[in-house]
């Protein structure tokens, strides 16, 4: 299940846009999918790309979840934090991610393997607490379960 | 006009459709409380504090936002829009710094009246410190990001005003801030430092890089010469900060007001504003009669000179190559006047109080040296000014008028109205046209180039050649003319870009509550001022005929080139681009 991220030259990617008419969001998820980031250069392209002041597309960039500006890991793990998971017993489990990987939420592995975020509901409250590692979901996770689900990336 | 009737506080009111509950409480002399609110720019309705109850509507309804509906009946004073509103400024205080009593913007905060009139004794809420930095990158603007309420007006001015748009909401929820993209500084970023976004921040969040600390160090220096000069939008200004009206304050009580401060000549940036029309004057009619670059576009506005490096970067050969008035002033201080009255040009420090926190950044740029020393050393904006007068003690309104010291305190109305939108402009017509076509001017009152429109065009004929020129205020119309002009849509001979809304007297270092509407009576005096002058044409002043008789010799000879012409510099309009920013 290990991402093949090709790292296609940002310029690439965001070309791509140029005559997009509301192409700032479909571009931030292309480089997402590239990048697990948005790097700070992206941003510059991409203004001058779209012809969107920088400002702007920090602004867009920094208010999605599941965007972050920088660098992350190579996978990303997202914990909700809405109120069913916490009321499921989601702080135990975080807390025991934590453990396991030896980083705080916001951190990512020394390796470049795992960075660990919070996120908004995801819709399947049913079967809280729940998290998500790239674009799949986990669910009803038990902690002796976490090194399993760990060792598949 | 459509009208709808209906009642406020028990008040019949009659309005156009679609006016807003507050502006329509505002004709039955009901005032209901803003903060995001600004005269001038789009209703953003995110603060909520001008909640009003509406009958028959369950939550309560913002004020600015909500349109007046025919039969509709409004209380704006239920204990229910009390106690809401107070829990509103109550949530807003728990994120702001309680330091009111040594804010910058101390007395001249929106926060802090309406924490004053809503009687705001407590906070129930836990107060959050956001232990955000202080941003001190620029040499002209500070911001303390703490205090920002989030209202957004900084951002629409910067954006929609100006079209310089360096700030932006970032992040999302609680956590939301403004910001230059990536939380870089202002200095750090392709700011204009026209100021517009602190005359439209509503709390001490944005604000000018006060300087005024280091003049009284200059003043209290023994060794040191300090000199002044004032700039044409100051007076007109200058006067709301001591509770006058905008033309009110005589010219003569501010001299007095600065000799008593402790400058040891008090002289007006006018002089060198006469000298910039008869440079740029003779420049503009030998652009035209050897070919030069045209249009040529005015250079006084440090903030337009920097949004052209940044956006125009093909545009600035059209840029006229003589200095502002300001460094002009600064050169001339440190070489005429230090040469002329014997002084040590090491020994003057220069002083220049202006409209604008532009300038900070202008008098700080490596090429405004051609004295050998830094040409002027600090520029305060009319805020610092005033709390320089303020921290002396002066009664500025019961103070005897004094004169300016001479030469270079000598200026006629074509200086004074460069204050004003147009006014460049117009006082370059007045001298160019008489020096072009040998006659003199009928009437010199050039009215089209005058006034709150955004762009203005005029033709002038000019011995047998008809210029054309035009006049933008603010860089969103200035964008909009060059993009014109670029697209070959346009030409004109000569064009005067100001930054601020309005020219200089609408300038970001003016006083807190700079709005259109003062705008317009500060543009009224300045005209007025025109009128009552014995002189109104610079190449009428005898200090100018002076000066290059015993110094300068002839405009646009080889001393002028030193010291009275500049050269710029491209910009990117990208941090972390390899091009300076």
């Amino acid at each position: 299940m290990t991402n093949n991220y090709t790292n296609r030259p940002i310029d690439q990617i965001i070309a791509e846009f140029k005559d997009v008419k509301g192409g700032l969001l479909p571009a931030l998820h292309a480089i997402d999918d590239e990048y697990r980031a948005i790097p700070q250069e992206a941003l510059v392209k991409l203004s001058q790309v779209l012809n969107i002041p920088v400002a702007q597309v920090y602004g867009v960039a920094t208010f999605y979840a599941k965007f972050a500006v920088g660098q992350r890991g190579r996978n990303i793990i997202r914990f909700c934090e809405s109120a069913p998971c916490h009321i499921a017993g989601a702080a135990k489990l975080i807390a025991d991610m934590e453990d396991q990987l030896g980083i705080k939420v916001g951190e990512t592995t020394l390796d470049g393997k795992f960075t660990l975020e919070f996120c908004q509901c995801v819709g399947m409250c049913q079967s809280a607490p729940v998290f998500t590692i790239n674009q799949q979901p986990y669910y009803n996770v038990l902690t002796d379960e976490i090194p399993e689900i760990l060792a598949r990336f | 006009m459509d009208m709808v009737t209906a009642i406020i506080d028990g008040c019949g009111v009659e309005v156009a459709k679609g006016t807003t509950i507050l502006e329509a409480a505002k004709t039955v002399g009901i005032k209901i409380p803003t903060l995001c609110y600004h005269p001038d720019q789009f209703i953003k309705a995110n603060c909520r504090v001008c909640v009003v109850e509406v009958e028959g509507v369950q939550l309560l309804q913002a004020a600015c936002a909500t349109a007046v509906n025919e039969g509709m009946v409004v209380k704006t004073n239920t204990s229910a829009v009390r106690d809401a509103r107070k829990t509103i400024l109550e949530l807003i205080l728990a994120h702001h710094p309680q330091d009111c009593l040594h804010c910058i913007r101390n007395q001249k905060c929106e926060l802090q009246t309406l924490a004053s009139e809503y009687n705001i004794r407590d906070i129930r809420f836990d107060q959050v410190d956001r232990g955000l930095a202080l941003d001190l990158t620029s040499p002209s603007i500070h911001r303390d990001p703490n205090k920002c309420i989030k209202c957004g007006r900084c951002i629409e001015v910067c954006e929609r005003v100006q079209t310089v748009a360096v700030y932006s909401k970032y992040d999302r929820g609680f956590d939301v801030g403004v910001a230059p993209a990536l939380n870089l500084g202002l200095g750090d970023v392709a700011c204009i430092n026209c100021g517009q976004c602190v005359l439209a921040c509503p709390v001490g969040a944005i604000y000018e890089n006060d300087q005024h600390d280091q003049v009284w160090d200059a003043i209290n220096d023994p060794e040191k010469h300090v000199v002044c000069q004032m700039a044409p939008a100051i007076r007109v200004a200058l006067a709301e900060e001591f509770g006058l009206n905008s033309g009110e304050l005589q010219m003569g009580k501010i001299v007095a007001a600065l000799r008593q401060i402790g400058f040891d000549k008090v002289m007006h940036t006018n002089f060198t504003a006469d000298l910039t029309i008869i440079e740029e004057g003779n420049e503009l009619l030998q652009r035209i009669n050897n070919g030069g670059k045209l249009p040529m576009i005015t250079s006084c506005s440090p903030g337009w000179i920097k949004f052209c490096e940044h956006n125009f970067p093909d545009f600035l050969e059209n840029l006229s190559t003589c200095k502002s008035p300001q460094q002009m002033f600064g050169a001339l201080v440190k070489t005429y006047y230090a040469e002329k009255s014997g002084i040590d040009p090491a020994k003057i420090y220069s002083v220049s109080f202006m409209p604008c926190t532009a300038k900070k950044y202008e008098c700080a740029r490596p090429e405004m040296n051609s004295s050998g020393y830094q040409d002027v050393d600090a520029v305060l904006t009319t805020r610092e000014l005033a709390r320089m007068i303020r921290e002396s003690g002066i009664d500025i309104v019961n103070i005897a008028p004094e004169e300016f010291d001479a030469p270079m305190g000598i200026y006629t109305g074509a200086a004074v109205i460069f204050g004003a939108t147009g006014g460049v402009m117009e006082a370059a017509l007045r001298t160019v046209y008489e020096v072009a076509t040998g006659d003199t001017l009928n009437d010199i009152n050039f009215t089209a180039v005058r006034g709150m429109e955004g762009i203005k065009e005029a033709t002038v004929n000019l011995a047998g050649t008809e210029v054309k020129v035009a006049v933008a205020h603010t860089t969103g119309n200035a964008r909009k003319l060059l993009e014109a002009i670029r697209a070959g849509e346009k030409f004109y001979h000569f064009i005067e870009v100001m930054a601020c809304p309005g020219g200089c007297i609408g300038g970001g270092g003016q006083p807190i509550g700079t709005i259109n509407e003062k705008r317009q009576f500060r543009i009224d005096a300045i005209y007025e001022e025109d009128l009552g002058l014995p002189m109104r044409k610079s190449h009428e002043n005898p200090a100018i005929t002076q000066i290059y008789e015993e110094f300068l010799k002839t405009p646009l000879g080889h001393k002028s080139h030193e010291l009275l012409h500049t050269h710029y510099t491209k910009r990117s309009l990208y941090p972390f681009s390899k091009e300076q920013l």
